[in-house]
């Protein structure tokens, strides 16, 4: 009884909180309610014990897709009132779509559920073989069978991270205040740099 | 796992509903990257969640390997969008996507 309790709570706001993203008229209202579905969405995958993607899911997105989008909507500077120009005009299409969308999406569910199909049981095999943890038997699977999977997306995160910092690395411009020569100031001898003088009593020293 | 009573089909629905919040967040928000960005992040979700219930349904673990995938893919494209939408800001000062027409797509 729990479990549905918990499901229809998680569901009820994962879906609230999508709408409020995408009706929010602060994008950085937007960001923290696209964390709490996050959130939400990482409690139903528990639910069916997908641990270790529910874990990911908080790790990876609230942790670091959630807050790089808090960062770049904080670092622009924009006026976000005038980019809601469109919003009235961009509605009726918008929802048309979306309720074509969905009529359509619940109808394949609701063909599904009739049992046209017959392609597994919610009652039989469970997706973690018994006597292990969801992380166990995932990474029995992931480090063998599905290693160039893995792989795979190792090297799509790398290309990611040296992609974005290609795109928005910018070379100090030549004389700019503050930036340092590494190699001029190693090259720097004591010989160039001070000059010994040794002035009389009571007079400056001309430079 | 699951007691009786939700099924599946609740967690398809789930699915279908976030997918569809996505797609009409596109639709609504044509201006602000940010919040189309957002939107895809909405759909990837949705996503994730229906190959996770198949995956749980179906007694198999494949489909949690491959919600991992989308999620890596989903961390990249964000990444990368946002530093696309970074540099479009630092060269014209605004984020307004219905100005971006020079390539004429």
């Amino acid at each position: 009884m729990i479990q549905v309790l918990a499901f229809y709570l998680f569901a009820a706001v994962v879906i609230a909180s999508a709408v409020f993203v995408i009706l929010s008229r602060n994008p950085v209202h937007s960001v923290l309610w696209l964390i709490l579905a996050f959130f939400n969405a990482a409690g139903l995958m528990v639910l069916v014990g997908a641990e270790f993607i529910a874990m990911l899911l908080v790790i990876v997105y609230v942790g670091a897709v959630a807050v790089l989008f808090l960062f770049v909507v904080m670092m622009l500077d924009i006026d976000f009132a005038s980019m809601r120009a469109g919003f009235i005009r961009n509605l009726p299409l918008g929802v048309a779509v979306a309720v074509i969308l969905l009529a359509e999406l619940l109808l394949v569910v609701g063909a599904y559920g009739a049992g046209g199909i017959d392609i597994g049981t919610a009652d039989g095999s469970r997706a973690t073989p018994l006597g292990l943890s969801n992380i166990e038997a995932l990474g029995a699977l992931l480090y063998t069978e599905y290693i160039l999977l893995f792989e795979i997306a190792g090297i799509i995160l790398l290309v990611a991270m040296i992609g974005a910092i290609v795109l928005t690395f910018q070379p100090p411009k030549p004389g700019a205040r503050g930036r340092q020569d590494v190699g001029k100031q190693i090259a720097r001898r004591p010989e160039e740099a001070t000059i010994m003088k040794d002035p009389e009593y009571g007079k400056g020293v001309e430079l | 796992m699951i007691s009786a009573g939700i099924g599946i089909e609740h967690y398809l629905t789930v699915g279908a509903i976030l997918f569809v919040l996505g797609v009409l967040g596109i639709f609504l928000n044509r201006k602000n990257v940010i919040v189309i960005l957002m939107a895809i992040e909405l759909i990837l979700l949705a996503v994730n969640i229906n190959l996770v219930a198949f995956s749980a349904f179906m007694g198999d673990l494949v489909g949690q390997v491959f919600a991992m995938l989308v999620l890596t893919v989903a961390a990249a494209e964000a990444a990368i969008g946002l530093a696309i939408l970074f540099i479009y800001f630092r060269g014209h000062g605004t984020i307004a996507v219905d100005d971006v027409n020079r390539m004429k797509g």
